[in-house]
């Protein structure tokens, strides 16, 4: 037998078969979700609630077998198995299974139900796909990918799921009926994020100078922190009634500003209520990460012969990149569900289908909101960790 | 010393004393905000006194705080510990995750669970509220020395004494910071909990929106802005508190 001195203590346990308390949690969960939770519901039309299908039903169907057969397979692998991307890879291919069977099943199903009649998808098809996607993210975790990968592994993941709706394989199911009587929803989607971004930008050209004003002086930062601070206790929707009224006055005292297109309700109040929320994320981290610097690192830089704003721009920005670029991540996603809520004072976006959806209990309107809005939250969130990750590199 | 505390307590009681003034005596205000109201439409809301609607907004807060605060921080516990060593790295990666998640989209995948009301609102509150409070807690336990741990150990403290007596008293000052991330969050999806039919300050606003009543928009804005600045600053003054001691 050849001897494996180079092995670290713990590694052949590793590699072979284990018990995953966590793996055996999530099963259970799941199979109880399988088993109580409707995967798919028939609703007589848009509105009224929907009827579960039965799993002895579905099973009549050959994919939706396959799918019973892979999720058998991943629930044993991440209890027993300890090959992380053994247990990715399964897991992403039983939630591939899932959205392909569910989107296949339902043109039989809803054969002879009438014209009105939808297949929605129910409690368990969520639940299934959230604890799927909790077993791809422990995978993701223990393999200790780095943001980077993770972006590609998510790509990769959202251009199948958009392949499959494309392909039409979804067409008969009732999200989809929603999405194609929603001919804005790119447009939506273009505005959700021109809102969130919109008051970024002005806000860092603000909000930068004065963290670094913040480092500086004490009697800065003790005024404007508190301050700050109050402003992001006020709740989104007071904030945005309160910049209404203003604003409102203004465009009736000035009805240039009106074709200027600045409003009281709508974008204008959305975008200011932003701009504000997001001084102090900006602020209080510029800060942070100034205060953080290495003095030693900042007199070498002077002993070099640098002046003062080539300091500021040759050092100290970029080594405090990092934690200001945190502060951003912040605001980013923050701005991104905000902009939700403007839906309710007309400002555009995912929001519209959300408080529309909520108004006519369309419950596939609703998710139609909703759906978009996390995945634009979620992938800005990971291409934002991408840029620390790459900030971290460069300064080495 | 003496000064900073008034300042302080100043911070506290001024905007107190403005949401008590609105709260039982709104209508004296209504020579200043007629202007705001459409003509023919009442000035202040009436639909419901300000006194009820503070306190259903309040009640629908500490209620999903509370169960919050002792789910997440029995959870935080549990995967400190040795015996939940695997739930870990996933808690803390969902923890992260659930940051980005916006509040309005978990009150809006609320509702077609369990329908109108009172209840998608309180879901989303203890939802959203588990995170801060689970992510400090876990925090505030982890930055426990291990020399600390270690002397209590040498004390001839069992696991369950040194978790009571040692771990979570460090911990309790970023736990509370936590509970109170949770409750100004809450504070503000209660409002947009108004929405979906739940009893509180929101009703206001949304009423305003609905029939174009700036003045509507105005009271209620205040209203729950005040009440949020006062909460807030409360939570504060307990934090400085058990800091202190």
């Amino acid at each position: 037998m050849p001897l494996v001195s180079y092995q670290v203590p713990g590694a052949s346990a590793r590699a072979g078969i284990t018990f995953d308390r966590l793996g055996a949690t999530l099963s259970t969960l799941t199979l109880i979700a399988l088993v109580l939770l409707p995967v798919v519901t028939l609703q007589p039309n848009r509105i009224l609630p929907g009827e579960g299908v039965e799993l002895e039903q579905l099973a009549r169907y050959p994919t939706f077998m396959l799918f019973l057969g892979l999720l058998i397979l991943t629930l044993t692998g991440v209890t027993v198995v300890s090959r992380h991307w053994i247990r990715l890879g399964l897991a992403t291919l039983t939630l591939l299974a899932l959205v392909v069977a569910t989107g296949s099943i339902a043109s039989p199903l809803l054969d002879n139900r009438g014209a009105f009649a939808r297949l929605a998808l129910g409690s368990g098809f969520w639940a299934i796909g959230l604890l799927l996607g909790l077993m791809m993210t422990d995978a993701v975790v223990k393999m200790g990918l780095s943001a980077r990968w993770r972006l590609v592994i998510v790509t990769v993941c959202l251009g199948a799921i958009v392949s499959v709706l494309s392909s039409g394989l979804w067409d008969h199911l009732s999200l989809m009926l929603e999405y194609r009587n929603q001919e804005r929803f790119w447009a939506q989607g273009g505005r959700h994020l021109l809102l969130a971004f919109g008051s970024v930008l002005p806000a860092l050209l603000i909000g930068v100078p004065l963290g670094i004003g913040c480092h500086r002086s004490a009697a800065l930062r003790t005024f404007m922190i508190p301050l700050l601070s109050l402003l992001q206790t006020i709740p989104s929707l007071a904030m945005f009634g309160l910049l209404m009224i203003p604003l409102t006055l203004l465009t009736q005292a000035f009805p240039v500003l009106n074709e200027l297109g600045i409003r009281g309700i709508g974008a204008a109040p959305a975008v200011l209520a932003l701009f504000l929320y997001s001084l102090l994320p900006i602020v209080s981290n510029t800060a942070a990460g100034f205060d953080g610097l290495n003095p030693a690192v900042i007199d070498a830089a002077r002993g070099m012969g640098m002046n003062a704003r080539q300091r500021l721009w040759q050092v100290q920005l970029p080594l405090a990149l990092p934690v200001m670029l945190s502060g951003l991540r912040i605001v980013v996603t923050m701005n991104i569900g905000l902009v939700a809520v403007a839906g309710l004072i007309g400002g555009g976006g995912y929001g519209t289908y959300i408080f529309q959806g909520l108004g006519q209990t369309a419950t596939d309107l609703v998710l139609l909101g909703t759906l978009p809005t996390i995945v634009l939250a979620f992938v800005a969130a990971l291409v934002i960790d991408t840029l620390i990750e790459f900030s971290r590199k460069e300064r080495g | 010393m003496m000064r900073s505390l008034a300042v302080t307590w100043v911070g506290t009681l001024a905007p107190l004393a403005c949401l008590l003034y609105l709260a039982v005596a709104a209508s004296t205000l209504e020579p200043l905000l007629m202007p705001l109201a459409p003509e023919g439409a009442p000035t202040i809301y009436a639909r419901d006194s300000f006194i009820n609607l503070i306190g259903w907004h309040l009640m629908l807060v500490f209620i999903a705080i509370a169960s919050a605060s002792i789910i997440a921080i029995s959870a935080a516990i549990l995967v400190s510990r040795p015996a939940g060593r695997d739930f870990l790295p996933l808690a803390r990666s969902l923890a992260n995750l659930g940051q980005t998640l916006p509040p309005v989209a978990v009150l809006a995948l609320a509702v077609p669970a369990v329908g109108f009301g009172a209840w998608p609102t309180l879901i989303a509150l203890f939802l959203y509220g588990l995170l801060p409070i689970f992510e400090n807690t876990l925090a505030g336990l982890s930055q426990v020395s291990a020399e600390v741990k270690e002397a209590a150990r040498g004390l001839g403290m069992s696991p369950l004494q040194r978790l009571w007596q040692v771990e979570l008293p460090l911990a309790l000052p970023v736990i509370i910071t936590g509970v109170r991330l949770s409750i100004i969050i809450s504070v503000g999806t209660a409002t947009i909990g108004s929405t979906v039919a739940a009893k509180g300050l929101g009703e206001v606003i949304i009423a305003g929106l609905l029939t174009d009543n700036l003045a509507f928009v105005l009271q209620g804005g205040i209203i729950v802005a005040l009440m949020a600045m006062v909460l807030d600053a409360l939570l504060r003054k307990v934090e400085q508190k058990i800091r202190r001691t």
